[in-house]
């Protein structure tokens, strides 16, 4: 999240949308952290009989109620057997046309869908359909990351396939999707060799976040001063079991590993499904 | 910003269920690993906080929480700054974060 700038309206596919429901959210039991306590804590501050202040022990998480949509994301994701990734980068480091190459390896084998996240336009996901695959934008207007809501708007207007695998391109910002779990099943953090190898260290909270490190443009690396091996021990010292691969999008090396991955991790997936259902 | 909007939000429904009308000081649990900067925090708070009948007069308390990780090679807990931070006894970079990754609204003083 990033605490200066000013987030918060974020429109889907174009249609404004806005954060009120038609209904509330409001339950009446308690979550376990949702009980209350008078008068303990931090009340020695409050000097009985003065006024009607009272002290409220409510132990929340800040962000709650996005890891209330986040879990909901996860269950609906399970059940239908799709396998999603939560793909994060700065912008410029090729997660667009890293995405276009894999869905046109893939799309024959195996249904995919895409959700892309940008602050304005929808050229990405105009990219991404004319590989055939369906994609919808989620413009997030002055907002600087993807959260859990917006995710279970776009999951709720595409229509996502059983045992497939959704890619749900963040928007390019090192910082503030590190704290948004979406309800994916793993965050993929894309770092160009054009970057500075330093970055798993400078935004160390995205790269202990994700569970795997992309190297991207490695078909550049002799026209770089890029160190790959200085790069990968500083993204082992923020995150000591991160997962890298190392490929070429525009040229295609080293794809195959990649491609690889993601069918093994669907094929979990829709297994994991298959033995819900069965029982 | 999203994040200051998150406590507010998370007010409204406490004084929805609750009942009551103002809030008088928000603490807040925030881990020094945490991904908020406790300045930004409160500038932003003033910002939402202002328009809000609920929030308009409430402090923000902020309890910083102290980062700790378990060092794997001196097979104990020790105290960290930083996600890059080396392990202060022995410099190995084998840690595990173990505390300092709170976010939390621990309790409100309400009237």
């Amino acid at each position: 999240m990033c605490t200066v700038c000013g987030c918060g309206d974020a429109k889907l596919d174009g249609h404004q949308h806005s954060h009120d429901h038609g209904h509330s959210h409001d339950h009446d039991h308690d979550h376990g952290h949702g009980h209350i306590h008078y008068g303990q804590g931090i009340a020695g501050v409050h000097v009985p009989g003065l006024s009607q202040a009272r002290i409220v022990q409510i132990e929340q998480d800040i962000l709650g109620h996005n890891n209330d949509f986040a879990g909901r994301n996860r269950a609906w994701l399970e059940a239908h057997g799709v396998f999603a990734l939560n793909l994060v980068s700065s912008p410029g480091s090729g997660k667009t046309t890293l995405l276009c190459r894999t869905a046109q390896a893939l799309k024959d084998k195996f249904p995919l869908a895409v959700i892309e996240g940008d602050q304005q336009t929808s050229f990405d996901a105009d990219r991404i359909r004319a590989t055939g695959i369906p994609a919808l934008q989620v413009n997030t207007g002055k907002g600087c990351h993807l959260d859990a809501h917006m995710v279970e708007s776009a999951i709720a207007k595409l229509a996502i396939a059983e045992d497939s695998v959704l890619f749900i391109e963040n928007v390019g910002n090192l910082v503030c999707p590190a704290a948004f779990d979406l309800g994916e099943a793993y965050k993929v953090a894309i770092l160009s060799v054009t970057e500075g190898e330093d970055k798993p260290l400078k935004y160390p909270d995205m790269f202990h976040a994700a569970s795997m490190m992309i190297l991207n443009k490695t078909d550049l690396l002799p026209h770089t001063d890029f160190d790959v091996e200085r790069c990968i021990a500083f993204a082992r010292r923020v995150n000591p079991d991160i997962v890298v691969l190392q490929l070429s999008a525009r040229t295609g090396e080293g794809f195959d590993e990649w491609l690889a991955w993601i069918a093994e991790g669907r094929r979990r997936m829709a297994a994991h499904r298959k033995a819900q259902s069965g029982r | 910003m999203s994040l200051t909007e998150g406590v507010v939000r998370i007010l409204e429904e406490q004084a929805a269920s609750h009942g009551f009308t103002k809030v008088k000081t928000v603490w807040l649990e925030i881990g020094e690993l945490s991904t908020v900067v406790p300045e930004s925090m409160e500038f932003c708070f003033g910002a939402v906080a202002r328009g809000n009948p609920l929030t308009a007069e409430t402090r923000l308390e902020i309890i910083r929480i102290p980062g700790t990780a378990w060092c794997m090679d001196c097979s104990k807990t020790v105290a960290v700054t930083s996600r890059i931070d080396l392990c202060p006894d022995c410099g190995g970079a084998k840690l595990a974060v173990t505390g300092g990754e709170e976010m939390r609204i621990k309790e409100l003083e309400v009237e």
